[in-house]
This record gives structure tokens, C-alpha cells and sequence, in this order.
């Protein structure tokens, strides 16, 4: 099941145009993603912590939410800076610490946390469905954007049918461990699950015809009407342009 | 009498691999205002002709007619099947998108409403059906009696002429059921309602059919009735088969 806590919240960030926060999150990563100094992307990790802030989103969900990408960077600490080459920078016993090895894992971390953090503040603040509409109004074509909605529709009933098959698994005596059996049980399950996902795909398909589907979506466009909206878009799109001069500068 | 909303003559229909046929040389007239039940045991073809009259099936031989003209084409299905509300046995297949209002309003707009006129629409059918609260819900998040009122909701929103409804009750509990009797009690609508539970069909309807090797029996020759008898332990909820 997809938890959407963080979407409940009523700060001025969930209160903008769910349109102006996907260009917002959207223009500052990428931004972010292309710089290099040390010094900008220090100023982009303060940016993404303020609008964490302006989200009001407390520390705890928000690390939960960076849990993933914390963990991914530590594998990268503990591999890069051994096996990069360069100047050496410390010596450990036999292993060697380069400092372009360091400076590359310190820019992967900044940029990978600030960026996320970018997206709990604006993105996750925002239902699936609200993001949806969102990029249906931004022109993001149709089947994107359906692919989306139904993923999410759908993602909680695959999920509980899977569940039904592993019980049904269980209640006969099975027990998952490493052996052919367990992997051919997993992908019979597997396989079930298609036939039955494939099956229902046609059975909403049916449901849609019956109610005057034609191959064409339409959807109730509702826009958040909000005083902020240009305000805060003009500010982030300003922010990010200085910083990008800055990065150009910085030279 | 007018004419019949829905009239099948001779309707025969095999599933591709099966031997024996599901729908045989069936007949059945709706008119305008009627209430039917269907009761018939499992596997005896009452989605199978649901799925017929809809179009969703093409019946290997036999005539279809709606409203009074002949359809046997995907595009004259298409310009009837917004004026048959099916609901589907199962919520989850009928509700497909992520919010409440988004799902009832799906057919208003396909009908050509505007985006406002057919978020009004869906308010006002989900405010009849007395859970206007649930306007801005996501649809899997809801539990199965809510599911079932939406599905309805989301059928109704296209003013239909005619509902078929494929067992509205599996699943749920009473409270939800005796809602859906007062429901559609008050609907001045034809409907065709497919149930195995007595008490819910004889609320509904005014006539109950039933399935046999792919015909329908009319009321002629079964009939739901009820009697009073005792015998021994009767005091203990039983079933007579």
C-alpha cells in the first residue's frame, strides 16, 4: 500500500498549484544535478532544507523518506574513494583514500540528498492522484499519465491478491527456503499474478466501454487558485537562476 | 404496451474452447419500468448475458435490440451503452480511477459534459446516495460497501434508462443492503438485478427469473414463495435445499 502521510499535511506548500510545485521540483534538480562547486551545492542542500522547512514536515518522516538513498550513498563511501584514482589523501594498511575519490562521493551525497529533499517537500506533499492531474495539465501525455493513475489504483489490489496466493500457499504447508521447490512456487505465484492482472486489465477495460469510453480521456481539471503561486514560482525560478550564474561564475 | 427497452430473440453463445453453449437460443423482453430479478445457480450464464446485452459479448447467433433498433456493431453498442448502467460484480473492476469524484464523473464526461457540469453531476448523485462525504476519497482506500455505493454512483451518473445490476450484495452486510434496497426503491428506473439472496430480490422486484441450460424460465414457471412450517429444532437458523 502506498502511505501518503506526508500529503496530509496544511502548509503553504500544500496549500500551491500541485502544477507550480512539478516545475518548481523539476527546474531546481535539475539545475542541481548539474553542478559541481562545492559551495553552490552547499547552497542547494540549504535551499532543499528550507523548503523542507516551509513544508513543515517534520525531521522523522522526512529521514525515513532518505532512508533508501542514505543507505545507497554509504555503499558508494565505502567503495568510491578506495578505488578511485588521484591524489592520495590517507592511507589505511594496504587501502589508499584519493581526495578526487572523496570530493566525488561528497558531491553524489549532496546532490542526491538535497534533490530528494526537494521532492519530499514538493512532490510528496501532494497525493498520487493530485500529481497526476498535475502532469495531465502540464501536457505530459495521456498514457503517461494514465499508466501513473492506474499503477497507483491498482498497485493495493495486486498486492492483496498476491497475499491471498501466498496464504493459500502457506495454509498447505508451505515454507519459502532455498530450493527448487520454493523458486518454482514463487514462480507459479508470479505467474498467477500476470493471468490475473491480465484478466482484470480486461475487465476494467470492459467497465470503461460500458460507461461511453472512446479512447480519448478527459479528466475534471481542478487548478488550486492560490495568491502564492506566482509568487512562489517567481522565487524558486530567481533562486535557481542566481545559483546557476553562480556555479557559472564560481570559475 | 410500448416497446421493449431491451429485446433479445434467439441469443446463443459459447465461450471459444467450451462444449457446451452458455446462452442457448435465450429470449428476454425489459420493458420500461420493470424490475426483475434473476436467481440462477452459478456458471448458469446471467454475467454472460449481462455482458451480451452491453456488447461486450458478441452472441454467435440471435438479434439484439435496444431501443427499439437492432445492434450488432461495436459503434451501435457504443451509442447505447451509455444508456444501460451494468455494475459489475466486482467494485475494484468498475472503479478504476484514483478518486471518488474523478471515477463517478468518468462517464458525464464522456457523454460531453464540461469538466464543472460533470463534477456537479457526480455531487449530486453521490449526495443522493447519501455519501457525498466520500467526494475527494481515494477509491482504494475504501472499504467494500463503500466501493459498492460508488460503483453505483458512478452508473447512475450517466443517467441511464435501464440498470443491470450483477450481484450488488455479494459481500456485503446488512446495513449496506437494506441502503441499497431503499435506494433503489426510490429509483424511478427499469433495473435487472442479478442475486442469489431471496429476501434482497422479492425488497426489489416485481418478478424473479431464472437460468436453466441457457434460458431463462419465466415467472410462469418458478416462483420465490414463502411459507410457514415447523419441525423439530426449528428454533435454530436453517436452510432448506
Amino acid at each position: 500500500m502506498i502511505s501518503e502521510a506526508l500529503a496530509q499535511g496544511d502548509s503553504m506548500i500544500h496549500r500551491l498549484d500541485p502544477c507550480v510545485r512539478v516545475v518548481c521540483a523539476f527546474g531546481v534538480s535539475f539545475a542541481l544535478a548539474l553542478s559541481e562547486q562545492f559551495g553552490v551545492l552547499g547552497l542547494y542542500l540549504v535551499f532543499a532544507l528550507v523548503l523542507v522547512a516551509l513544508a513543515s514536515l517534520g525531521a522523522g518522516p522526512v529521514l525515513k523518506r532518505l532512508k533508501p538513498v542514505l543507505l545507497f550513498v554509504l555503499m558508494i563511501w565505502v567503495i568510491l574513494p578506495f578505488t578511485h584514482e588521484g591524489e592520495p589523501l590517507l592511507r589505511l594498511g594496504p587501502l589508499t583514500m584519493t581526495r578526487p575519490g572523496v570530493e566525488l562521493c561528497l558531491r553524489i551525497t549532496i546532490k542526491s540528498v538535497s534533490i530528494l529533499m526537494v521532492f519530499i517537500a514538493l512532490l510528496a506533499t501532494m497525493t498520487v492522484a493530485t500529481l497526476g492531474q498535475a502532469l495531465h495539465r502540464l501536457r505530459v501525455p495521456d498514457k503517461l499519465v494514465f499508466l501513473l493513475l492506474m499503477t497507483y489504483r491498482y498497485i493495493a489490489v495486486i498486492q492483496e491478491e498476491y497475499q491471498r496466493l501466498l496464504r493459500a500457499a502457506r495454509f498447505r504447508g508451505f515454507v519459502p527456503g532455498t530450493n527448487l521447490h520454493s523458486y518454482r512456487t514463487y514462480a507459479y505465484l508470479a505467474g498467477m499474478l500476470f493471468v490475473r492482472a491480465s484478466l482484470r486489465a480486461q475487465r476494467v477495460h470492459n467497465a470503461m466501454l460500458c460507461r461511453g469510453f472512446n479512447g480519448t480521456f478527459r479528466s475534471l481539471d481542478s487548478p488550486l487558485s492560490n495568491r502564492l503561486n506566482p509568487v512562489f514560482m517567481t522565487g524558486v525560478s530567481a533562486l535557481t537562476l542566481v545559483l546557476v550564474v553562480t556555479e557559472l561564475l564560481w570559475k | 404496451m410500448t416497446n421493449p427497452i431491451i429485446k433479445l430473440e434467439n441469443i446463443s453463445f459459447a465461450y471459444p474452447g467450451a462444449t457446451e453453449k452458455i446462452l442457448d437460443s435465450l429470449s428476454l423482453e425489459v420493458y420500461h419500468g420493470d424490475r426483475i430479478g434473476m436467481m440462477a445457480p452459478n456458471g448458469s450464464g446471467k454475467t454472460t448475458l449481462f455482458h451480451t446485452i452491453m456488447g461486450l459479448c458478441r452472441p454467435d447467433s440471435g438479434t439484439i435490440e435496444i431501443f427499439g433498433s437492432p445492434v450488432s456493431t461495436e459503434q451501435e453498442f457504443q451509442a447505447v451503452r451509455s444508456r444501460i448502467g451494468l455494475m459489475f460484480q466486482d467494485a475494484d473492476d468498475q472503479l478504476f480511477c484514483p478518486t471518488v469524484v474523478d471515477d463517478v464523473a468518468f462517464g458525464p464526461l464522456n457523454l460531453g459534459l464540461s469538466a464543472d457540469e460533470a463534477r456537479d453531476r457526480a455531487r449530486e448523485v453521490l449526495a443522493t446516495l447519501g455519501i457525498a462525504d466520500l467526494e475527494n476519497a481515494i477509491t482504494h482506500r475504501l472499504s467494500g460497501g463503500q466501493k459498492r455505493l460508488v460503483a453505483l454512483a458512478s452508473v447512475l451518473a450517466m443517467e441511464p434508462s435501464v440498470l443491470l445490476l450483477d450481484e450488488p450484495t455479494a459481500g456485503l452486510d446488512n446495513g449496506v443492503k437494506e441502503k441499497l434496497v431503499k435506494i433503489l426503491n426510490h429509483l424511478d428506473i427499469s433495473y435487472v438485478v442479478i442475486s442469489h439472496e431471496f429476501n434482497f430480490l422479492t425488497a426489489i422486484t416485481d418478478r424473479v427469473f431464472s437460468m436453466e441450460s441457457g434460458k431463462i424460465l419465466s415467472d410462469d414457471e418458478v416462483r420465490i414463495h414463502q411459507h410457514e412450517h415447523m419441525h423439530k429444532l426449528g428454533n435454530h437458523p436453517h436452510k432448506h435445499v
